[in-house]
């Protein structure tokens, strides 16, 4: 067993790349993914790792720069937030179009305006279709083990793709929790040595990167990079596997929590995820036959097991911790495209919650679990769409 | 051997690392910039290349023009990209992952690519001090787009978002004076050179690939189509920008300003002015101000590159 540390979300990523000792990151500053950066730049100077550190002049340069690297043939990790993501936005397909595999935290945090640092998934869903794997975590340990499986994932030869990591602003990334540590030699063991798909580097084979291609064949590659993100799921459940005989530590691309009877459910994830359970645990003593699904991994998408999965219950509710404004939540769509599947097509909500890092209450898992059992009983959906914990 | 003899007959002998069959404009200045940069030199080069007509035209689809490593992301980010390559060359020879290979580093971007949107890229590598050298084709407008008004678009010039109208005769800012401005980032080398003087541009590539650190040649580009010139005006008029002493060709070495080559007698800027429809309306009588303008600011800054190099 490794060892049993308190730490913070940030701090347990900081030290996941300390012992993956990535050859080159590229830092830039931004609450509150500023911390994880800092922290693996003090690795640096102290000669902790052989990691070359580029501390660019922005975000946008940031991804800029990890481009440049992981083209050239290493493995490659940087770490932002909200405006950082958002200002790398037109990289972030550039990297996934060239199949780079890129490892970045993201710290998930509200987007401006109004300008706010706190926790929300506006950032992260706002790069959804840029062609990165995208991975939540609930804590500081799901944050750190994902992060160590992020550089497995990514540099498959199957897969080759840029990955997201994603945790909670403040509330993972700033909360001392209980985390237990792999140790640094199976770490290392784990991840493995890195192999350079057409590096730049290599001077006997030249290559270009980066072509123009226009109608007569971007169309096609854009079904190949489809058609790799089809890999992905697979890949994330052999590496999964390989990483609990490792540590005992179990991971699927999503987690169910006393679904199997439950006739109602509720869709979240992240940090949000816990709390509900408490509730779940409660309204279960009462009777309630509730349970929780907890997407793991957003992109790809798995949008067959997630059916089968909920196709026995009878209400949805879906939290989502973002908004698209005048649209439905972002993991309602996918839970709705869920449902188009089954046969049964329970009845779904959608709760917007926690922007901006309002806090997710009890009372609102209670709000939320009471309108199901409600909905259950009628087959009747009030509102769709509905803000949770709002101040009137 | 580092720096190569630069004889015509052995340099045309040499391999082309630019290949022909790219698709740039016929007589356009930018890859014959790039031909005489990679033929300066037997050193390994990669290229990051900036969104631009010399990559849209040198890249498509399984063709490619380049036999040495090259990369393209974006418009705005070559010198980031390229710092990106150069960081992960040196992090695997130092952790003996590859060997040492005395590898240059070179981007290539245009004006728009490097005095507007690619700004603060560039000036971030610059200051992070990259082991890379940074050449800006000048061609003095965003050509790949259809000739629109950069900042390193000359007083007066027809864009086609400064068009000469009858109520604002085309552009009326000068030029943003970035090899200047590069210079005072404090970088141990930047130039400005000419394809029309190829000898001195080969001896600026030589020079700068033999420093270490970052580095910055500011290279004239005539474009036919966006300066409105014959097709095979480019070589002549890049003569002429540096005979009216438009374009001078000087280099700052470690803070010292030298200027490389001076005009034997400093022609009048109508002379670089008249050939080209961007400035035809300046030759309305209603603009003339306009053309004493334009001199008034070559003769200036002349002067004062005069100037910087007396004072050593
Ligand atoms: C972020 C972004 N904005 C705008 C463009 C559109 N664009 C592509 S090339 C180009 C002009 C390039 O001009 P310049 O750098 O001067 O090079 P040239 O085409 O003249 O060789 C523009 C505006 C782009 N590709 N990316």
């Amino acid at each position: 067993m490794g060892k049993i540390v308190a730490v913070t979300g940030n701090e347990a990523c900081a030290l996941a790349l300390r012992q993956i000792n990535p050859d080159v990151c590229a830092a830039y500053p931004i609450t509150p993914a500023t911390d994880l950066m800092q922290r693996f730049s003090g690795y640096v100077n102290d000669g902790k790792v052989d990691t070359e550190l580029i501390l660019v002049e922005s975000e946008h340069s940031a991804m800029s720069a990890c481009i440049g690297a992981a083209a050239a043939g290493g493995r490659v990790a940087t770490a932002t937030s909200s405006q950082g993501l958002a200002l790398m936005w037109e990289m972030l397909y550039i990297a996934a179009g060239t199949r780079l595999p890129i490892v970045m935290p993201l710290v998930n945090r509200a987007l401006s305006a109004p300008l706010n640092i706190h926790g929300d998934h506006s950032d992260g869903m706002g790069a959804r279709d840029t062609g990165w794997i995208q991975l939540y975590s609930e804590n500081a340990q799901e944050a750190y083990d994902n992060t160590i499986m992020a550089f497995r994932i990514a540099e498959h030869l199957d897969v080759r793709l840029p990955i997201m990591v994603c945790m909670d602003g403040f509330i993972v990334s700033h909360s001392i929790e209980r985390v237990e540590y792999v140790d640094d030699a199976d770490v290392k063991n784990f991840v493995g040595k890195f192999e350079a798909v057409h590096p730049l580097l290599d001077l006997e084979n030249p290559k270009s990167y980066g072509p123009l291609i226009l109608t007569d064949l971007y169309h096609e590659y854009k079904r190949a990079q489809h058609e790799v993100m089809t890999k992905v799921p697979a890949v994330i459940e052999t590496v999964s596997a390989e990483f609990a005989k490792m540590t005992g530590r179990e991971y699927n691309l999503f987690e169910k929590y006393r679904l199997e009877d439950a006739e109602i459910a509720i869709v979240v994830m992240s940090s949000a995820a816990g709390t509900t359970k408490d509730i779940i645990d409660q309204y279960r003593e009462k009777g309630v036959k509730i349970g929780l699904l907890k997407p793991r991994m957003f992109r790809p998408f798995p949008f067959t097991e997630i059916a089968e999965a909920l196709k026995h219950v009878k209400a949805i509710a879906v939290l989502d911790r973002a908004d698209s404004f005048g649209g439905m939540g972002p993991l309602y769509s996918e839970i709705a495209a869920c449902v188009m599947q089954m046969d049964s097509k329970p009845a779904v909500t959608n709760k917007i919650f926690g922007l901006g890092g309002r806090d997710y209450l009890p009372d609102q898992a209670e709000y939320v679990i009471d309108e199901l059992i409600e909905i259950a009983k009628s087959g009747k959906v009030k509102t769709v769409k509905e803000y949770i914990g709002v101040r009137e | 051997m580092t720096t190569k003899p630069l004889r015509l007959k052995e340099l045309a002998k040499g391999e082309d690392r630019f290949a022909h069959g790219h698709r740039m404009c016929a007589g356009c200045g930018a890859p014959i910039v790039v031909k005489q940069v990679l033929m300066a030199t037997d050193y390994p080069i990669i290229a990051s290349n900036a969104t631009g007509c010399l990559e849209v035209s040198s890249c498509i689809q399984q063709f490619t023009a380049w036999k040495i490593p090259w990369i393209h992301s974006a418009f705005e980010n070559a010198a980031a990209t390229i710092s990106g390559v150069e960081t992960m060359y040196r992090s695997l020879v130092k952790q003996g992952k590859i060997e040492e290979q005395n590898v240059k580093f070179v981007s290539f971007a245009g004006d728009g690519g490097t005095y507007d949107i690619g700004f603060q890229s560039l000036s971030g590598a610059m200051e992070r001090g990259h082991d890379m050298m940074y050449i800006c084709y000048d061609n003095g407008a965003y050509m790949n787009t259809g000739i629109q008004r950069s900042s390193a678009t000359p007083f007066g010039a027809n864009t086609t978002t400064c068009p000469a109208g009858d109520a604002i005769p085309g552009k009326l800012q000068h030029r943003k004076d970035l090899t200047r401005i590069m210079a005072a980032h404090g970088i141990p080398y930047v130039a400005q050179a000419s394809p029309a003087n190829w000898m001195d541009l080969m001896k600026k590539v030589q020079k700068a690939f033999e420093i270490k650190g970052p580095k910055f040649l500011n290279v004239i580009a005539p474009c036919n189509r966006g300066w409105r010139t014959k097709t095979d005006d480019a070589i002549t008029l890049a003569k002429i920008a540096f005979e009216t002493c438009y374009w001078p060709l000087f280099e700052i070495e470690n803070g010292v300003t030298k200027i490389t080559s001076k005009p034997k007698e400093k022609k009048p800027l109508v002379d670089f002015l008249k050939p080209q429809g961007r400035f035809k309306h300046m030759f309305a009588p209603e603009n003339e101000w306009m053309l004493v303008q334009a001199q008034e600011y070559v003769d200036a800054q002349w002067e004062r590159l005069l100037k910087d190099e007396a004072a050593g």
